[in-house]
Formats: C-alpha cells, structure tokens, sequence
C-alpha cells in the first residue's frame, strides 16, 4: 500500500465546486499552508474549485493560506467557532458586506461534531449553548436534570490536514499543539489529504505513538519545510505573491 | 471611589486556586491569575487547542508556533506536559475534568447566568470555547471590573445581552468585592474596607446578601 502522491497539484486535484472542505489548524499550528496555496493555484489556472464550505477554527489571518482562499472568492460559506484573529480583514469585509456565509459554532462542539461524524454518529447531545441564541431551533432534552441541547454531526468531501510524520500506510504523528482538529477532520472526510514534513517507510513510526492510524487517510503529500502562518505573517507576505 | 487594578483582581481570583487544581483561564484578562499563584502552589493549566501542564510565555524571539494557548499568544511546555486533540481537550471541558474555569464578563446575573460572548448584533459574532467552558468545570468563576466603562453596574438581576451560559457562574472577583452566587441571588463575601456596604450597593445592579460576615478585600500592591 502506498498512499503518497508525487505533488501538492496532485494532492488536491479531487477538490470539486461546492464541495466541504475541513482545513486543519488552531490560528497557525496546524494550518496546512501548502495544500492550501495548492488549491488556490488550481482555481487561478482552471476557475475550480469554487464555491466551497470551508470547516475550520477560524476564518483566516492575515492574506495567506485560509484567508487567501477566502480573498480568492473560492468560500461559499464558512462553518468555524471564532472568525477573528490579529488581521481578519478579509472575513470581515465579506462577511459584512453579505458576500460568504457564516455558521458560527461553539469550540467544543464543532470539534465533538467532527468527531461524531468521524465515528457514525448522526447527533448527540451536549448541555454546551443551551439557553443561548445559537442553540436557537434545536432540539433540548433532559437528563438527570440537566438540560442538553441535540447538535448534528459534521462530515466533509475533502480534509486538508497537515502531519508531521507520515508512512505509505498513511499513519500519522503531529507536531506539538499543531495536532488540535487534525485527528478528527482525518476521520470525517470521505477523502483526506495530509501533507507530512516527513514521510517514512512502514515500520519506522512506533505503533504505540501513532495519532491518526492510516484507515482515515487516503492521499500523502511531503512538504519537508512547511511554512508557518505566524511567520508569513510577520513578513507580510500575500497569497499569491504580487506580482 | 477606591478599586482594585486588574493585576489585583488576578492576584485575589489566584489565591482561590489550590495546589495541582485543573485550571482553564479565559483569553486575555484571565491570562492574568497565573502569574499570581502563590508561592508553593503549582496549578495545572488547560488551554482548548489541546494543552495540559503549559508554562509561560517564551521570550521574544523564542517562540514555536506549534506551542501556542487559546489566544493564539506562544506558550511553553515543562514537565509534565501533554498534547491531545480538540475531542479529548473539550472532554475535559464538558466531562467535568477541570477544577476550576475562570472568564471574563460583560455582565453577571445574580442566578450565574453570564453574557461574556456578543455584544449584540453588530460586527462579526465570535464564540469560541466560552459556551463549552462555562458547562464543564467544578467552579467557574469571573473576574471583571465591577462596572463599566460609562460606571453602570455589571453585576444584574438579569443580562441584557447574549447569553454564555445559563446559571454556570458560582463566584465574582471583581474591582470592588468577591461575591458568590447562591440559590440565585449575590452574596456579598468580601469588600474593600474604604467601600461602604451602601456604596457598594449602589453600583451594583441586583441586591447584595449579606447572611454572614464581610470581611476586608484585602491585596498586595501590584
């Protein structure tokens, strides 16, 4: 078996209009820059893939990765827990001038959703947002006298998710924090991308450290020196470079 | 009128904290308290993005971006530390694994309900964890100035903007008092001794018990 794919054009070529998308990452940690700046290539040369719900923590910082997609016209709608960061000025300027749509969920239940939908579970109930404007028209219930409010799982087309470590099984490891939503969103997509710093023989990763086993993984890419959102940030930079 | 600085009410909501307690501190202002454990207490700190047991921030320069807390500001690890995914971290949260969540409030309603999240329809709405945390751990508490920016009373009979949680808060560190929520109403425990209990009183939105003694809110210079 092996699941690596020579390119990041390759990696995500199966991307179609109006697919969900599950992109990896808390801010920076996590955030699969090259998958992203691969997809945002594709669309500049084909005009696809466009209209897209994008599932992620936030909503982009600064011009590159998320929020370079979302300044390329590619989102349709985002489904996140927090939209803001340091430089969220391009959500925001969408969002308020009404041109992408915002579905705004709690942290732990976007992740729980995830999860659930990873793992065949259609709805499951949480007392997270009860009594509040976004458990709005869902279904509450009690139990052992607390109120619980049901929320649906999540699935997705396509997850981008960015590893450390990856083998031709397509068994991951991650860096540090980086790890945050990638283990669940592997689980919930019908067909997950991981770009890995390194990519190792069968064997290599010790089955007992193993994060994410290779079942939820379809396509591996190497990306030796992932970039860093903080740093390109930091640098200014803008997706694609201007000419 | 006299009032704590926001280093103090830090310093008085960390007194609170035992030894080894799972702690979760809110973004920004109750990033504070850590910095006020006292001396041979070493609580255990949880951040959503999937830390237990971080330290503190690094020095300029020496920051990994992969080790960050909730509010995106680098963080270090020490011994003792791990690393988990979203799941596991908001199992922590709303399994009732934490000791104690403290957040930061634009309103406090003497039943605990807390608006922390939304100051209403304007601008683009943001949640975060906030909803999670207030379900999850043992005690949650708030700190925050006791009125706002305009003077007008933040602790309320009932908020009047978008709710958090419903009855979740148990104790407020504010800029004036510490005050519990008991059987829905405020129960005055502490007061700075240059505040009369009348005073107080009039910069509070909802009635303050006060069923046993009050004693001096009393903090280092910080």
């Amino acid at each position: 078996m092996d699941k690596t794919v020579a390119d990041l054009a390759s990696a995500v070529a199966g991307i179609c209009d109006g697919m969900v998308v599950m992109i990896g990452g808390f801010g920076g940690a996590g955030a699969p820059i090259e998958l992203i700046h691969a997809l945002i290539d594709r669309y500049r040369a084909t005009g696809h893939p466009s209209d897209l719900t994008v599932v992620n923590n936030n909503a982009g910082n600064g011009h590159v990765g998320l929020a370079a997609l979302i300044e390329a016209g590619m989102v349709r709608k985002l489904i996140c827990s927090f939209p803001r960061s340091a430089d969220p000025v391009v959500f925001t300027e969408r969002y308020l001038a009404g041109q992408i749509e915002l579905e705004l969920v709690p942290q732990g239940t976007l992740a729980e959703r995830i999860r659930a939908g990873g793992a065949g579970i259609p709805a499951f109930y949480t007392p997270t947002s009860f009594g509040t404007d976004l458990a709005r028209g869902k279904p509450v219930e009690e139990f052992e006298g607390r109120h619980y409010v049901r929320e649906r799982w999540l699935k997705a087309d396509v997850a981008l998710v960015k590893a450390d470590t990856a083998d031709p099984c397509g068994n991951l490891t991650y860096r540090a924090a980086a790890r945050n939503f990638g283990p669940l969103m592997c689980m919930a997509a019908t067909e997950t991308v991981v770009q890995a710093r390194q990519i190792v023989a069968a064997g290599v990763i010790n089955p007992e450290t193993v994060i994410t086993p290779g079942i939820f993984v379809q396509k591996v890419v190497l990306v030796p020196d992932p970039r860093q959102e903080e740093d390109l940030n930091r640098a200014q930079a803008v997706y694609p470079p201007e000419a | 009128m006299d009032k704590l600085t926001n280093n103090q009410i830090a310093w008085r909501a960390a007194q609170d904290i035992a030894d080894g307690a799972y702690v979760n501190l809110g973004i920004g202002f109750p990033e504070k308290v850590a910095q006020y454990q006292p001396p041979g207490r070493q609580a255990i700190f949880h951040t959503e993005n999937g830390i237990l047991g971080f330290g503190e921030a690094p020095d300029a320069g020496a920051e990994d971006w992969d080790i960050i807390n909730a509010g995106k500001k680098a963080v270090t690890i020490r011994p003792g530390t791990a690393f988990f995914h979203h799941a596991d971290s908001f199992a922590m949260v709303r399994g009732g694994h934490l000791d104690v969540a403290i957040l930061g409030a634009y309103e406090v309603a003497e039943n605990g309900d807390l608006a922390n999240w939304s100051t209403g329809p304007k601008g683009v709405p943001a949640v975060g964890g906030a909803m999670d945390l207030v379900h999850g751990a043992k005690r949650v508490a708030v700190i925050t100035d006791h009125v706002t920016r305009e003077g007008k009373p933040k602790l309320l009979q009932r908020c009047t903007l978008p709710l958090t949680g419903v009855a979740c808060v148990t104790r407020v560190y504010t800029s004036l008092a510490v005050i519990d929520i008991e059987g829905g109403r405020f129960v005055l425990r502490e007061k700075l001794a240059s505040l009369s209990l009348d005073e107080l009183q009039a910069v509070t939105g909802a009635k303050l018990l006060t069923p046993g003694k009050v004693t001096d809110l009393v903090v280092p210079d910080l």
